[in-house]
């Protein structure tokens, strides 16, 4: 009897300490996510810390009729690595708005690294650059285009 | 279950920050460390996202209405169509929204404090809303705000930045008091040059170390009767996503000038080298370029009163009309610093212009109304021009105005299509 209740209590003893590592190896990987991810701990300041809007969708990267739902982006070569690197700061309308060709969207790459803490992409800027030009060519302006889209209406 | 939330904090914090890349394997190395995968899985399934990051409706957030444009949502800009800005004095459902970071929490107005500091200051000072609204004279305005990007769509090469085709132009009754009571009772040193503003949003990166934009205006405008810190718009207070609970309003200026959730003006001895005041922010090249021309930072710019243009405003673009029926068309036409002198319509691509009513500003640097009634001489498609020329008899451009590397500055002629059947 004496031996089975020394073996409960050892047994219950290595659960306890068992309990504790897990509790003290949960702090230390939440301090250390901090570390990484939070450092200036700016989630304890509010709950409501930037506002920032965006789209929820279950499946974050459904495609429908050659559109990535989530982003507006089109389906194509360079998809992933354009999602990936170019829609964490900014709204990829502000991508599929502008229309450049390589040696300007090189140019603008280089500024959002001066400027706005970008990252090098190294082998993914080809891919990245290749997808805009390629997918959002420049359409010819001239001087002043038509006026298009009109919705007509009868004005009595 | 505090470890609980806490996690979840951190993954709602990361799921806002970055992709679900990140998230995935924060999620995982956490499932590995301790074995809670439940925990997290079921959260993250029951779909357990904070308010702010459900799908929301722009339109319903902002009380904008539902025939604005979202250009971009994040940062947000959003613009208005010509027909959308009939009022006399705009009112927010009308009303652009150009933000270049993100958009600040609601600032509790009785914590709000302004600090007015920099080399030129006399002393650095502090002031309350209270101080503003009760140690000050209130001063009502109506103020023009353009976007200096307002028009970029057009522009051949392409410009990069948001695609702004009319609709970044507003013209608000502001009240506040007046920038220079301020600045005059912190104290301006002889060697003041400039102001700069800093304000309470955030950096799209997150960077807690960049400013989204910090621009000013030289003393001069600075020090103008009509340079508000505004805590009204409208007779209420300022929506947050215009501002609130103050911000600068400088019109006739580049609406980047009218800084929104105002926290500190530095009164600088040198033009203020805040972010979007230096490289090719908000400049336009000392001399005409060709369009595509590279342009040297050093050879560029700074803008500062915006140019003459107009917009008609009713009717809508795409009114079909009857042999015989006069149309009636109005709108609103501004010159930055300057007043609008004439206004003209043209229903032949500009071979002849007729002139329109045009009536004074309400104050100076408001917007002022155009109408005319126009004749048609038969029946097909017709396109009417509308021109203004400001007191220096400098006039809108038909085609687009000279290309800059930015697109800025774009005030050639607004039109709207019409059908006489």
């Amino acid at each position: 009897m004496n031996k089975g209740k020394d073996f409960e209590k050892k047994i219950k003893k290595a659960e306890k300490t068992a309990y504790f590592a897990l509790f003290f190896s949960s702090i230390a990987s939440v301090l250390l996510l901090l570390a990484v991810y939070n450092p200036t701990l700016s989630i304890f300041k509010s709950n409501e810390t930037n506002t920032i809007y965006s789209d929820v969708i279950e499946d974050e990267d459904k495609i429908e009729n050659g559109i990535h739902l989530r982003t507006g982006l089109i389906e194509a070569e360079g998809l992933m690595t354009v999602i990936n690197n170019c829609t964490n700061c900014h709204s990829a309308k502000l991508v599929t708005q502008n229309r450049m060709n390589t040696e300007r969207w090189n140019a603008t790459i280089k500024w959002m690294q001066e400027t706005q803490n970008l990252w090098d992409l190294g082998e993914n800027q080809k891919i990245i650059v290749n997808y805009l030009v390629t997918n959002y060519p420049v359409k010819p302006k001239g001087r002043r285009m038509n006026l298009e889209n009109i919705d007509w209406y009868t004005l009595n | 279950m505090y470890i609980v939330q806490l996690i979840n904090s951190i993954i709602k914090q990361t799921t806002l920050d970055r992709r679900s890349f990140i998230k995935k394997s924060v999620l995982s190395s956490f499932t590995t460390l301790i074995g809670a995968d439940i925990v997290f899985g079921s959260n993250i399934k029951s779909g357990y996202t904070p308010i702010a990051l459900q799908n929301q409706d722009p339109f319903k957030l902002f009380g904008k209405n539902k025939e604005m444009v979202v250009l971009n949502d994040k940062p947000w800009n959003i613009e208005a169509k010509a027909h959308l800005l009939d009022d006399k004095i705009t009112p927010n459902s009308s009303m652009f929204i150009r933000n270049n970071g993100r958009t600040p929490d609601k600032i509790n107005a009785k914590d709000w404090i302004l600090t007015i500091d920099g080399e030129s200051v006399k002393k650095t000072k502090t002031y309350t809303l209270n101080d503003l609204k009760t140690k000050f004279k209130k001063h009502t305005y109506q103020l023009t705000l353009e976007c200096g990007g307002n028009g970029r769509s057009e522009f051949n090469p392409p410009a990069k930045g948001n695609q702004w085709t009319i609709g970044a132009v507003h013209c608000a009754s502001w009240s506040g008091v007046r920038l220079k009571d301020i600045l005059e009772d912190a104290g301006i040193k002889s060697n003041a040059v400039y102001i700069g503003y800093h304000s309470f949003d955030t950096h799209l990166s997150g960077d807690p170390s960049k400013e989204p934009i910090s621009r000013g205006c030289p003393m001069s405008k600075a020090l103008q009767d009509e340079t508000l810190l505004a805590f009204e718009m409208n007779g209420k207070d300022i929506p947050l996503i215009h501002g609130y609970p103050v911000r600068l309003v400088a019109g006739g200026w580049p609406a980047s000038v009218s800084g929104k959730w105002i926290n500190r003006i530095s009164i600088r001895d040198k033009v203020h080298d805040g972010t979007k005041m230096m490289g090719t922010a908000y400049r336009v090249p000392k001399n005409p370029v060709a369009p595509g021309e590279k342009v040297k930072d050093e050879d560029m710019c700074i803008i500062e009163s915006m140019p003459v243009k107009s917009l008609i405003t009713y009717p809508k673009t795409g009114a079909i009309i009857n042999k015989g029926q006069k149309l009636k068309i109005r709108g609103h036409a501004w010159a930055g610093e300057l007043e609008v002198e004439k206004m003209e319509y043209s229903i032949d691509f500009g071979s002849t212009w007729k002139t329109c009513s045009v009536k004074k500003p309400a104050n100076r640097l408001a917007w002022q109304h155009f109408s005319a009634a126009i004749d048609f001489p038969k029946t097909g498609y017709y396109e009417v021009w509308a021109r203004a020329t400001d007191t220096k008899g400098i006039s809108q451009p038909m085609l687009l105005p000279g290309w800059n590397p930015k697109g800025y500055l774009n005030n050639a002629c607004h039109r709207i299509a019409v059908k006489v059947v």
